[in-house]
């Protein structure tokens, strides 16, 4: 009778960490939406080549707004993910801080982002160039404001004291979904305001 | 021991279905009587059975559909259909067989079989699979909608533009294949994310990843597949839905837009598309025609790299359904030369199953019969297909009735032919009952007539040069009596496929008990009872070997025996155990969902949203948009029974 003996050793129970199911089925999730955003830019490119230079608008999109803006984005990353390592040290102080920290800066980018709309002479309508423009980037605003909404149920329980050092799976998971929202503005933000500039 | 204790030691104890723990794990875990049971269950076994009966009322209704498209092309300038009608229907049949039968009855089999051939008690996320299984059918209902309404798609189940577009298209005809394939596509992203992380986390212990059934590389490789291919339809049909609703221009060759975009768009998807509803359909034959061969598959190793590469190498063909396009000569030479290398692989199954017959004593069943055919279409089919990869062949072929025999040998042939003969195989561990012979002879042989007679014809009628979706022809062009064939044939097919129907009500009731395994089958299900309870496992089986319940006589056991009745016990509250993705070591002893309604509502909230986008009534979209957060913030709340809180401090 062989015995596999792992099976007598002491198994975590429950909701945790990376051992989650949910934390799988995140990584699930981003692989199909990094798949959408690939088709996106997929169409954007197809436009490009198949037109040039005169698809895109007289002024290529700058960086006055957008620049910044994806700084700021970035460094909402960086606050969301010093609050999940202090969940994992269950200090629930620095966990709200850095929850609230990257749910400002996230509102902050929509914000500008709203101004970066409004400054374009062009919309949705009145080329092909401006249709793919808004969708493309409304998309994104679309996961952006998905993750504000991630981050605030997650701001709201970790305030609740529903998790602790060990059981905190949800924010590992919120987090990286965040993350992924923050990569995917980085290759929107350089098809769309970064390869204009290159041809 | 409470429900937020953060580590335990599981007991290993050795357990049937006839103890005091069976007794309580069953009132554990099974579902509440009546309606509610109805709306709320996640019982994977129970979504299954509701995936395959739904996905066969759409086979009806689209088979009834292509009678209907049968009896006006009988002969030469018949008028039983206009050509507005001819069009509605050969769309909806299109679209009702491809996506709301081929997929779903794969998935009604992966539902039911996955967790009792990996050794679990349910689904990775078991209120996910009852989600998934809602939005396909509210999805169906959706675009059945438009049929009952007169506004049915119009322009086939691939709907090019700029025929798709307002100007040319002015009914609501293509926003409810529009909106209602996006929703579609919501149930089917889902579904693929549940049996990817099944199969990588949810196997019984020393399940090791040589170790599992075909049939759920097969379901996970498409899976893994659909992640990847759905978002292209799924934004195709939004920009085209957009075009039509508010004038964007992302097809509209006039203003900019670029009408072979959605051609790109649709067949990056729907190339994948004809692997995802085929794969799993040869995972189920892999497993199930060795049991009738009295030994294992030969080869299982290539089987599965065969199935894994015929995924990948899918992603790369898409371009040849374009070739009559214009498209620069290089790409057609890269992707006719794709097109070629793909039949490697998925000669390989071939051989493989032919090898296992050959090497094998077969028991001649219905089930047998039908994997039998299953390989002959199968290969009629893929030569085919290996004649329209060739550019020049194709440019003379494409929209003809040689391309319509193609598919239907490939989709009847590898699809319908093996899911029949898995209902054969798998129907008496769902009901206990197994399903007359006799019966079944007739089945099958009034099918495997009926389709040849129906389709083969249509591999000339397409060489002497008729167009596919013309609603009538005139006569004198030596079409005449390969049409009428051709619906004979389809009729006998029909009544073949009504005998199956007629067998399962019959059997159902009356067939002779099974068994827990009537087959003598190596795998883990026909370990329980037919039908299974609802935990499936008394306790978490430990598994050494492909063939649990075969490997002594096969003298599998280098690696020890596996052990069904002997394994760890989970029983406080619904639990299950997860695995590590590879070696399938204990890793965390999953809490697992209650019953739930959150997935019907969320699903109704769907309904809703999706309803008002229809109708342009964006009030109504909104209520709808805000019912899904709310749902599903209820439904995603922590919830301490899960051990997703903290232990709250004493």
């Amino acid at each position: 009778m062989s015995e596999p003996l792992i099976i007598r050793r002491r198994l975590p129970v429950g909701s945790m960490g990376k051992k989650a199911n949910g934390w799988w089925g995140m990584l699930a999730l981003i692989a199909t939406e990094a798949a959408l955003f690939a088709y996106l830019l997929f169409s954007y490119f197809f436009f490009d080549v198949q037109y040039g230079r005169g698809w895109l608008p007289e002024k290529l999109p700058a960086f006055r707004l957008s620049g910044p803006n994806t700084v700021i984005l970035l460094l909402s990353s960086v606050a969301v993910w010093w609050a999940e390592r202090e969940a994992r040290k269950g200090n629930r102080a620095r966990q709200c801080l850095g929850l609230a920290v990257g749910l400002l800066l996230g509102i902050a980018f929509v914000v500008i982002q709203g101004f970066e709309w409004a400054d374009k002479t062009f919309t949705p309508f009145s080329s092909s160039y401006g249709s793919l423009f808004f969708t493309i980037t409304g998309f994104h605003m679309a996961h952006v404001i998905a993750g504000l909404i991630v981050l605030a149920s997650l701001l709201l329980w970790s305030a609740l004291g529903y998790f602790d050092d060990r059981r905190n799976a949800p924010v590992t998971i919120g987090a990286i979904y965040w993350h992924f929202v923050d990569a995917v503005w980085l290759a929107v933000f350089f098809s769309l305001y970064v390869t204009p500039h290159l041809r | 021991m409470s429900a937020t204790e953060y580590e335990r030691t599981p007991a290993i104890a050795e357990k049937g279905y006839e103890t005091p723990l069976a007794h309580d794990l069953e009132a554990i875990w099974e579902s509440k009587p009546g309606i509610r049971g109805f709306l709320s269950t996640v019982d994977h076994k129970e979504i299954g059975i509701r995936y395959l009966v739904t996905s066969f009322v759409f086979l009806v209704l689209g088979g009834i559909e292509a009678l209907v498209m049968r009896l006006q092309l009988a002969g030469p300038n018949k008028s039983l259909l206009t050509p507005e009608q001819y069009n509605e229907l050969f769309s909806m049949h299109g679209l009702t067989m491809i996506f709301l039968y081929a997929l779903p009855v794969l998935s009604g089999f992966s539902n039911y079989l996955f967790p009792l051939v990996l050794g679990s008690r349910d689904m990775a996320f078991p209120r996910l699979n009852a989600f998934s299984y809602w939005v396909y059918v509210a999805s169906g209902i959706f675009m059945y909608a438009s049929l009952v309404l007169g506004f049915a798609p119009n322009d086939g189940w691939f709907s090019y533009v700029p025929y798709a577009l307002k100007p040319y298209n002015p009914g609501p005809n293509m926003d409810f294949y529009a909106l209602g394939m996006i929703f579609y596509g919501v149930s089917t992203t889902v579904g693929s994310a549940n049996f990817v992380v099944t199969f990588l986390r949810m196997r019984a212990p020393g399940m090791s990843i040589n170790r599992v059934p075909i049939l759920t590389w097969g379901t996970v490789t498409v899976s893994f597949g659909n992640l990847f291919a759905v978002p292209a339809v799924s934004l195709a049909f939004l920009m085209m839905w957009a075009d039509r609703q508010f004038n964007t221009h992302f097809f509209t060759p006039e203003t900019g837009g670029q009408p072979l975009l959605w051609q790109h768009l649709f067949w990056m998807f729907a190339h994948p598309w004809v692997y995802v509803v085929v794969l799993p359909a040869m995972g189920l034959v892999s497993d199930a025609l060795p049991i009738f061969c009295r030994r294992p598959i030969v080869g299982y190793t290539v089987v599965v790299l065969g199935t894994i590469t015929t995924m990948v190498l899918g992603f790369g063909v898409w371009l040849h359904h374009m070739f009559a396009t214009g498209l620069p000569f290089l790409a057609l030479s890269f992707f006719s030369a794709a097109s070629f290398v793909i039949t490697i692989p998925s000669a390989v199954a071939v051989f493989a199953w032919i090898a296992t017959i050959w090497t094998g004593r077969p028991v001649i069943t219905t089930a047998f019969l039908f994997f039998a055919g299953f390989i002959a279409m199968f290969v009629i089919g893929g030569v085919s297909g290996v004649m329209t990869a060739a550019v020049p062949a194709d440019r003379q072929l494409t929209d003809t009735y040689f391309v319509v025999a193609h598919l239907h040998y490939v989709l009847i042939g590898i699809n319908l032919f093996a899911v029949m003969g898995a209902l054969y195989v798998w129907f008496p561990k769902i009901t206990g009952r197994l399903m007359s012979e006799r019966l079944g002879r007739w089945n099958f042989w009034l099918v495997f007539v009926g389709f040849n007679l129906g389709f083969f014809p249509m591999h000339v009628t397409g060489l002497m040069g008729m167009p596919r979706r013309i609603y009538t022809y005139p006569d004198g062009l030596g079409w005449d009596t390969l049409n009428l064939i051709t619906t004979m044939g389809a009729f006998v097919l029909a009544i073949g496929i009504l005998l199956l129907l007629i067998n399962l009500a019959i059997s159902r009731r009356g067939g002779a008990p099974a068994g827990p395994n009537p087959w003598d089958g190596p795998t883990l299900e026909w370990a329980t009872p037919s039908p299974p309870p609802p935990y499936n496992f008394p306790v978490i089986p430990l598994v050494a070997s492909r063939h649990p319940l075969w490997e002594e006589r096969l003298g599998e056991t280098e690696a020890g025996h596996s052990e069904i009745h002997r394994g760890p016990v989970l029983a406080d509250g619904k639990e299950a155990l997860a695995t590590t993705a590879l070696d399938a070591q204990p890793d965390v002893i999953l809490k697992m969902p209650e019953d739930s309604y959150a997935p019907f509502v969320v699903t109704l909230a769907m309904a809703v949203a999706f309803t008002g986008l229809l109708l342009a009534n964006w009030w109504v979209a909104g209520i709808g948009g805000l019912a899904i957060l709310i749902g599903s913030l209820v439904w995603l709340w922590p919830e301490a029974a899960l051990a997703q809180k903290a232990r709250r401090p004493a």
